[in-house]
């Protein structure tokens, strides 16, 4: 077990793009890391690098107090579960756990007393003698597990392990995972681009967006305290609203109406014209359901709603809204770095189950305040931020500098900065 | 309608059976009739007294049982230096990114296409200069660049087709970039490895032309040459007799390695390595 480092790490490909620009990350002894960020930020690339399946062009890294920038992946003692699992067809499932036992030596009966206590963890004993073409994907993903657990390994690396699986098999894999990795207490880095395991497993998140780190923070600091509307949009199911947003005093003018905000946070944000605020949808509610005490002129506002699904415990209302064109350039963008692609600016709010609300209503819509972001529209930045609370933000050059890059790419041919992982 | 299908799919598949089995068929018939049977010209296909003298005489034949351990040796050895140095190429081209690869298929094309008759001359007189001629080596160099091509070809194509995440897998397990190839790479391309040598022991087996220039004496002589040499006392009246069992023989081989092979040649035997 150890702790991996990671200074300043860069990777540049031959033409010259940086797929990851200057990281650096902490992973504690027997840390439970997340790297996510939709597809083409780097993520990938980076856990390649700790294992040794790519080179390093700068930056070091460090596992368990060693520089390893130049070692072999067999040298470097990770173990790695593969997107595809990469199983040996031509071998049973005994002998793919077996596989780095008999790399290193081992003999017969020490084989054969880590593979059977591996199996018996992860309920694979009654398929030891089948060959992976014959299992399931979930069992081959345990038995990809199998073949990362059986060695005493630095850490563990999983590269998107659960998205070749169906939903519910995910949920249940992602709870093993979780307790595999508390029971062995092993550093663990976890790349996904699925925000829900991001935010379920992980003790820390890093956000990646176009090979720059954005914020490195565990996931409560993460949802209460994004550092730009980056991470604010990534994080959270159904995604942060975004609205245009003009400070005055200590109340917001929003689309809806007007409410007010705690004079901090307002300050912060004064003089800034135009602003983008953002709201969770848990954060607004139907009014009539709201303790009245919380109720006040100062913070609901009237809207039409347009859809409205309900779930039972909650319900999702749809409510259009126009936004104006600086605002609006800015949230396409950021939907396309989110590789959402947003047909109207509308906002979703969450409603309790026991509302009544239906499609076409005039609703009273009650807004929690307090919870109110508001964001630099040109830089994207967080202005009401709790630094103390958000833990790591890198910020500085190199995330400019690679907006930038990825912008002119944008320009050229959308999309084109995903490198195939 | 379906009915109707299946009845013209057997009908063809029977027309195209008789149309490609006949004339094995009478071969081995003819191997079966005595000398004086061949000699008056024989109207009916199946022989009036069967009989092995054929087979005897030619098993105590030494010249043809020389020829045909020359066979063997020579396409063996030749089958297995074509595999493997064709494995290590195919690998080579499938995995790595190097200068001049597009060159090394193209070449490994044309050496394929080029016909072999037009290389008797100079080879002939390079094997008599450097005392290769009538030798084990003089054919079994020719014969594994020959097939060299056509292993590569078939090999890399193999070698694409399995996924790089395994021998990156390897690779975190342990394994040395030879461990890894050795453990999975190699075993996983199989089908290929068999299927390529099979091709090439069937060509260094049937081969002719440089078999009967570059030889002079049953030394290294091969059984396809060696059988122009059954010609008998008079010359307007060959043994076919002969000729036909020394077929039968020669072709016995061939029919027990395919079918030795054909288990091994499983396609989907990659199935259950990634998902999909």
């Amino acid at each position: 077990m150890a702790a991996i480092e990671m200074k300043n790490i860069v990777k540049q490909y031959g033409d010259g793009f940086p797929a990851v620009n200057d990281v650096s990350i902490d992973v504690a002894d027997g840390e439970f890391l997340i790297l996510v960020g939709p597809s083409g930020c780097g993520k990938s690339t980076l856990l390649r690098m700790i294992v040794g399946l790519e080179d390093i062009t700068s930056g070091d890294m460090i596992i368990g107090g060693k520089k390893v920038n130049d070692l072999a992946p067999r040298d470097r003692n990770l173990s790695m579960v593969f997107q595809n699992y990469a199983l040996y067809p031509h071998l049973t499932v005994y002998e793919n756990i077996a596989f780095p036992l008999r790399l290193a030596g081992a003999s017969d009966s020490e084989v054969d007393k880590k593979v059977r206590e591996a199996s018996s963890t992860l309920e694979l004993d009654e398929h030891l003698e089948r060959k992976p073409g014959n299992l399931s994907g979930g069992q081959r993903q345990r038995v990809a597990m199998g073949r990362a657990i059986v060695r005493n390994a630095e850490a563990f690396l999983f590269d998107e392990p659960l998205s070749n699986l169906d939903a519910k098999l995910r949920g249940q894999m992602r709870t093993e995972i979780a307790r595999l990795q508390k029971r062995l207490g092993i550093t663990t880095v976890y790349v996904t681009h699925d925000q829900t395991e991001a935010m379920t497993l992980g003790d820390r998140v890093a956000v990646l967006k176009r090979g720059v780190l954005q914020q490195l923070a565990t996931p409560r600091e993460l949802y209460e305290n994004p550092c730009n509307l980056f991470v604010a949009g990534f994080i959270g199911s159904p995604p942060m609203n975004f609205l245009p947003a003009k400070v005055d005093g200590d109340s917001v003018e929003l689309p809806f109406g007007t409410v007010k905000i705690p004079s901090e946070k307002a300050q912060r944000a004064q003089g800034k014209g135009l602003l983008i605020a953002g709201i969770r949808p848990e954060h607004f509610e139907d009014a009539s359901v709201v303790d009245e005490d919380k109720v006040s002129e100062e913070a609901t506002f009237h809207a039409k709603v347009d859809v409205v699904e309900w779930l039972g415990n909650e319900a999702y209302a749809y409510i259009p809204f126009e936004a104006p064109p600086e605002v609006e350039k800015q949230l396409q963008q950021l939907e396309r770095d989110l590789d959402g692609e947003s047909l109207r600016t509308q906002l979703v709010v969450s409603l309790d189950g026991a509302s009544r609300i239906t499609e076409g209503d005039d609703a009273t819509i009650w807004v929690d305040a307090r919870k109110i972001h508001l964001f630099d529209p040109s830089t994207g930045e967080n202005l009401t931020m709790d630094v103390e609370r958000a833990g790591t933000v890198p910020g500085g050059n190199a995330m400019e500098k690679a907006e930038e890059v990825g912008r002119a790419r944008d320009e050229v041919q959308p999309g084109s900065d995903q490198p195939a992982t | 309608m379906k009915g109707k299908n299946a009845i013209g799919t057997w009908i063809g598949f029977i027309l195209i059976l008789l149309w490609c089995l006949f004339p094995v068929a009478w071969i081995i018939s003819l191997s079966f009739k005595s000398v004086s049977e061949t000699a008056v010209g024989s109207p009916q296909f199946l022989p009036e007294d069967p009989t092995f003298e054929n087979y005897t005489a030619i098993v105590d034949n030494p010249d043809f049982t020389r020829a045909l351990f020359n066979s063997f040796g020579i396409a063996l050895i030749a089958t297995l230096l074509s595999v493997i140095f064709a494995t290590l190429a195919a690998y080579a081209i499938a995995r790595l990114e190097f200068k001049g690869k597009r060159l090394v298929l193209s070449l490994a094309l044309a050496i394929a296409m080029f016909p072999v008759v037009a290389l008797v001359g100079p080879l002939f007189d390079l094997w008599t200069r450097f005392g290769l001629f009538n030798t084990w080596p003089g054919l079994i160099i020719p014969y594994m660049s020959f097939t060299l091509p056509l292993a590569i070809w078939t090999l890399s194509a193999f070698f694409r087709e399995i996924p790089w995440e395994m021998e990156q897998a390897a690779q975190v397990d342990g394994a040395t970039s030879w461990q890894a190839f050795r453990k999975v790479i190699v075993p996983l391309a199989a089908p290929g490895v068999f299927t390529a040598a099979i091709l090439t022991f069937f060509f260094a087996w049937n081969e002719f032309v440089l078999a009967i220039s570059l030889t002079s004496t049953t030394a290294s002589r091969t059984v396809p040459a060696q059988m122009s040499f059954f010609v008998g006392p008079d010359p307007f009246n060959p043994p076919y007799a002969q000729l036909a069992t020394a077929s039968v023989i020669v072709t016995l081989p061939v029919i027990v390695i395919v079918l030795l092979f054909q288990r091994r040649i499983v396609a989907g035997l990659t199935s259950g390595a990634v998902k999909g």
